[in-house]
């Protein structure tokens, strides 16, 4: 069979375009983060004082920082994780070790993959369903009963807002990384006369303990920048304040509120916020590549 | 096992340490999976609950209406245009980001010179971690006015009078509207889409290549042919899944949709999406208007449970991306 010419050179032709588009678009694709990252810096650096961590969110006009913001940022974060990271390796667990190919099994497994990319804001407006919101009256032996867990808009309930979406991610990573472990690792612990679960927590878990510490950091990376889920469940609150059982101020949140404002310097807080918060996620996510072998991502 | 412990007749007959608290642990770890499923059914039921109110009193016209009206004397909410402006802004902003995504994926697996490949893949994996309100930031105090000048209002007075292009370049040119927010949404999701649909590519078998290569393919072909029809299942199970993300932002889109509740006429019209209603109005919601806002939240329920449940179903079949 004859090759004609001109049907090489078409195809040459063909290959020189697509070539030529595909460098072309991750040219412009890695310009606009760069354009993105660079304004972040430049206007975030240029928010930057010794203000932002020691003064609290101000009024227009005068002169503040984030620190409230800061701190209830790392205490909801760290409440959700204390919550997310317990659930998720035992339910990682239960899924790796005691489900198998149950239907059951099956099902949690594939809810957790749909949970893990689940709106957040819906997820906010479940948690201010059951923990902002709730007034339960029940009428018992002729007096009405309200049942109100919290009744108003808490750090706590912001904290389980963030912890029903870090939990997913947990799951996920501390299934597939006990997965890895080989079954002989299992037997050779029962063969010794230890109970299952004693294999798990002294031979499995801490086999897997860099993968599972992997996943739980880039949840917290995921978790700390969530502003959606924060709206309607911790609110914001302008002052400083340690009291998780009331409304309280959080990073993106307050950049959120500052960002929509007409004030410049407000705009700029926003800024200074915007930068904090994406390097810390940045450095979250770099320690938690160097802690997996191979590059682990939800 | 505890013949075993009885080898000798001389040793005493022990019960391990430990074993009576093995269905305990087994309990507490089913009871931890089963907390997942029970959020999941808990954020359906409670959504259902709290828009029924809502959803009873307007019907069908819930969906269909397009008045979104929370003045007390006449409450009508009618929620067409933030569904059609959800839809609307997520497709566009796929179609915008899939090229770009296949491309960088492409070029990254099939043409980078590989002392590049390690730098530029991680650098797409850690800006899809970057916090979407840093791309809601960026998009209203960047790229708005930049677009306005640059974009909108070009093209806003080269539409030629009476044709299709005034009618889809109407709107007033401050930057934000539908067109912007979709451009917004497709930044976004690039990275996550890139980084997806490298990890498939690389599952593609080396042999599978060469073999093209051998038959004397060109790498559009080897691309287009032969590795792109490999991850097919698995290439729309991400395509599906950035759909999601897409549907369900809340940040980036709130800052510069306009937020307008009517239904979008141009391009450059504002506009809101279910999300950015729910983020806007719902801490100043009287109570007949949280629960068309917790309907709202019913509808994008629905919508992102199908469209991710079908991207994980396609994807599982290939990698557990």
């Amino acid at each position: 069979m004859a090759v004609s010419a001109r049907h090489v050179a078409a195809r040459r032709l063909g290959n020189v375009v697509f070539v030529a588009f595909c460098a072309l678009v991750t040219f412009i694709a890695l310009a606009a983060l760069a354009l993105i990252l660079y304004s972040l810096i430049v206007q975030g650096l240029g928010g930057l004082n010794l203000n932002i961590f020691t003064k609290s969110t101000p009024a227009a006009g005068t002169p503040g920082g984030l620190i409230n913001a800061i701190v209830g940022s790392i205490l909801m974060c760290v409440l959700g994780m204390i919550i997310a990271v317990t659930m998720g390796i035992l339910g990682g667990t239960w899924l790796a070790e005691y489900a198998g190919e149950s239907r059951y099994g099956t099902i949690i497994r594939f809810l957790n993959d749909v949970l893990l990319s689940a709106p957040s804001i819906l997820i906010g407006l479940f948690v201010y369903e059951i923990l902002v919101f709730p007034h339960i009256q029940v009428r018992l032996f002729g007096h009405d009963i309200k049942i109100e867990p919290f009744g108003h808009f808490s750090g706590l309930a912001g904290g389980v807002a963030l912890a029903l979406l870090a939990a997913p991610v947990i799951v996920r990573t501390t299934e597939d990384v006990l997965k890895l472990q080989p079954i002989a690792l299992r037997e050779s612990g029962v063969a010794l006369g230890a109970p299952v679960w004693h294999v798990i927590r002294t031979i499995l878990w801490r086999g897997s303990a860099s993968g599972i510490l992997t996943g739980a950091l880039l949840a917290f990376a995921r978790i700390s920048g969530e502003t959606a889920p924060l709206l309607f469940t911790a609110l914001n609150n302008q002052f400083f304040s340690w009291d998780m059982t009331h409304a309280m101020a959080s990073l993106p949140v307050v950049i959120f509120q500052d960002a929509l404002t007409p004030y410049p310097d407000l705009n700029r807080l926003a800024w200074a916020g915007a930068l904090i918060i994406a390097a810390s996620v940045l450095a979250v996510t770099i320690i938690a590549r160097a802690f997996s072998q191979e590059p682990r991502r939800s | 096992m505890s013949t075993a412990v009885n080898a000798t007749p001389t040793a005493r007959r022990t019960t391990p340490r430990g074993f009576a608290l093995e269905p305990v642990f087994e309990g507490l770890c089913f009871a931890a999976a089963t907390a997942l499923l029970a959020a999941l059914g808990g954020v359906l039921v409670s959504l259902a609950i709290g828009g029924w109110p809502a959803l009873s009193r307007f019907g069908l016209s819930f969906v269909t209406g397009v008045t979104w009206d929370p003045n007390p004397d006449h409450e009508t909410y009618g929620a067409a245009g933030p569904i059609v402006g959800t839809l609307i802004t997520s497709a566009a902003a796929l179609i915008m980001a899939l090229p770009v995504a296949g491309g960088v994926a492409f070029f990254l697996v099939e043409l980078c010179p590989t002392i590049l490949r390690r730098p530029i893949g991680t650098a797409v994996e850690l800006l899809a971690g970057i916090p979407s309100i840093v791309y809601g930031m960026w998009g209203l105090f960047v790229f708005a006015p930049f677009f306005a000048t640059h974009v909108e209002t070009p093209l806003m007075t080269w539409a030629p009078p009476g044709s299709i292009w005034e009618t889809l370049f109407s709107g007033i040119p401050n930057g934000s509207g539908m067109l912007a927010a979709s451009i917004i949404l497709a930044i976004m999701i690039l990275p996550f889409m890139a980084a997806t649909l490298r990890e498939l590519l690389n599952t593609v078998p080396t042999q599978v290549r060469e073999s093209a290569y051998g038959l004397g393919a060109t790498t559009a072909e080897v691309v287009l042919k032969v590795t792109l029809p490999y991850i097919r299942r698995g290439a729309i199970g991400a395509v599906m899944l950035g759909l999601g993300r897409a549907l369900g932002e809340t940040m980036a889109v709130t800052f510069i949709i306009g937020n307008s509740h009517a239904f979008p006429k141009g391009l450059f019209d504002s506009g809101s999406t279910i999300a950015s209603t729910i983020a806007n109005e719902f801490n100043e919601a009287g109570p007949l208007q949280s629960s068309a806002l917790i309907a709202l939240g019913l509808v994008l329920f629905v919508i992102t449970f199908t469209v991710l449940a079908l991207a994980r179903l396609l994807l599982r079949s290939q990698v557990r991306a």
